[in-house]
């Protein structure tokens, strides 16, 4: 039976093969396309979203990102913890 | 009307393929004069409107009908869409569909299925469907969805006659592995309107079920995501139709004819721009029926000064048409309608009474005998 998936900072993030992230050349957006929707992730959704090729920990996302922006490492994997999870939740993202 | 520059291309086709469909819901929204099979438009032609589909950035196709699965060249038009990087949804009774058409599908790029189902209940549901052992063939193809491991949608149109297993509607999606639920309250285009009275929930039952979905959405949170949407009669707002007229959504009949929703048929005095004669992107910016109803400028009074009116975009116009016969009138489900009480109070005490018996159709266009037990 299928259950909740809850992410943590070790959890290593991947988008499934029926949600595709992709840039649109006619329409010059990244957007993500799942079943009956489309959602545009924000540059840094995006950034995010890039990273989640089921090689690296949202820890390690996360700390990418700090270096990236100067900015505190926990408070970052948080974010991004939070906003991953909101997409986990609506069957857009699977761990690895 | 929108300016040019400001026009964006739409997000998704829905692709009328055939009105052909083996059950007779009595609750079909497609129109009550339903297009004939010679009329359909030839594989040449879809594949060619996929193909202009794709060049205007539009991202997803929803194969539908009718039933999509009645057409012999389904299989070249799911390739054709995916080469194309479409997102390709399957829209179906399912009651057609063998396992190894289904495995084909997927394998030339079928994305997304989604199954309709009329209860939980299989004497009920092949009542409502008209269909003979219905039910069990869609559980069949649900379970194939999730073993080929397709993502599958759930669409469990619900009304005064199922509302009550509406719990059960929900475990069996659980059940089945859905990713996602539907309950769609069934809505009164088309063919459905002859049955209104037959449909139209009580109060309490709505009650009762949006409490339902908001429990199982926070129990089935990360599980099954259910959507829910207050059927309008019961509403104090108008939705915006297909996210606003002419500007998310096409819909392309199965003879050819481009409107801006599935239900524009019943707006008779249009003339819909074919996909024979013209480009689908030259429909889209230029065809009169997409552009008598975009953006604000349409709009009667209070909606223009409305603070919804970039969240409504004035509601439903076949609504509208049908409920009040004018079709640029305030959409009767809004509250600020003048006619909001008179219409939706009449229609809701049908529910009061005992429910009538359902007005079956096939291709047709007959009304038929209901199946024998």
């Amino acid at each position: 039976m299928k259950e909740r998936l809850l992410l943590k900072s070790e959890t290593i993030p991947i988008i499934p093969d029926h949600v595709r992230f992709e840039f649109n050349e006619v329409r010059k957006e990244w957007v993500l396309l799942a079943p009956e929707r489309a959602l545009y992730p924000d540059p840094i959704a995006t950034e995010v979203l890039k990273k989640c090729d089921g090689k690296v920990s949202i820890q390690l996302i996360g700390e990418d990102l700090a270096k990236k922006y100067k900015a505190p490492v926990e408070k970052i994997v948080e974010d991004v913890t939070k906003m991953l999870q909101d997409l986990a939740d609506k069957g857009f993202l699977k761990e690895c | 009307m929108l300016k040019k520059f400001d026009l964006k291309a739409p997000l998704a086709v829905l692709a009328e393929l055939s009105h052909r469909c083996p059950l007779s819901c009595a609750y079909c929204s497609n129109p009550v004069e339903l297009i004939q099979k010679n009329k359909e438009l030839e594989t040449k032609d879809w594949l060619r409107v996929i193909d202009e589909a794709a060049d205007m950035g539009i991202y997803q196709i929803h194969f539908s009908g009718g039933e999509p699965t009645a057409r012999k060249d389904l299989e070249e038009m799911v390739e054709h869409a995916h080469k194309r990087k479409l997102y390709t949804n399957l829209i179906t009774s399912a009651v057609l569909l063998t396992r190894e058409r289904l495995e084909k599908l997927k394998n030339l790029g079928l994305e997304h299925v989604q199954v309709s189902f009329q209860d939980s209940e299989s004497e009920n549901a092949n009542r409502i469907g008209n269909f003979k052992n219905g039910h069990e063939k869609k559980l069949e193809v649900a379970k194939w969805v999730r073993e080929l491991g397709l993502p599958l949608t759930i669409n469990a149109v619900m009304h005064r006659q199922n509302l009550h297993n509406l719990e059960n509607m929900i475990k069996m999606a659980k059940d089945l592995d859905a990713d996602r639920l539907e309950v769609a309250n069934v809505q009164y285009y088309g063919w459905a309107l002859k049955n209104r009275a037959a449909f139209m929930p009580t109060k309490d039952q709505l009650e009762k079920s949006m409490k339902i979905v908001e429990k199982a959405r926070k129990d089935l949170k990360g599980i099954l995501a259910i959507d829910y949407v207050l059927p309008d009669y019961y509403a104090k707002k108008p939705k915006a139709c297909m996210g606003g007229w002419g500007r998310q959504f096409l819909n392309i009949d199965p003879e050819g004819n481009v409107l801006p929703c599935h239900a524009a048929q019943t707006l008779k005095f249009f003339k819909f721009d074919n996909v024979k004669d013209k480009s689908l992107s030259w429909i889209w910016e230029n065809s009169e029926p997409f552009n008598k109803f975009r953006g604000t400028d349409w709009m009667p009074s209070p909606c223009k000064t409305c603070d919804r009116r970039e969240i409504d975009w004035g509601g439903c116009r076949c609504q509208a048409l049908a409920l009040t016969g004018d079709v640029g009138a305030v959409d009767p489900t809004c509250e600020f309608s003048p006619l909001h009480e008179k219409i939706f109070g009449s229609a809701t005490e049908e529910s009061g009474q005992e429910a009538p018996e359902f007005i079956y159709r096939l291709i047709s266009n007959k009304e038929v005998e209901p199946v024998k037990k």
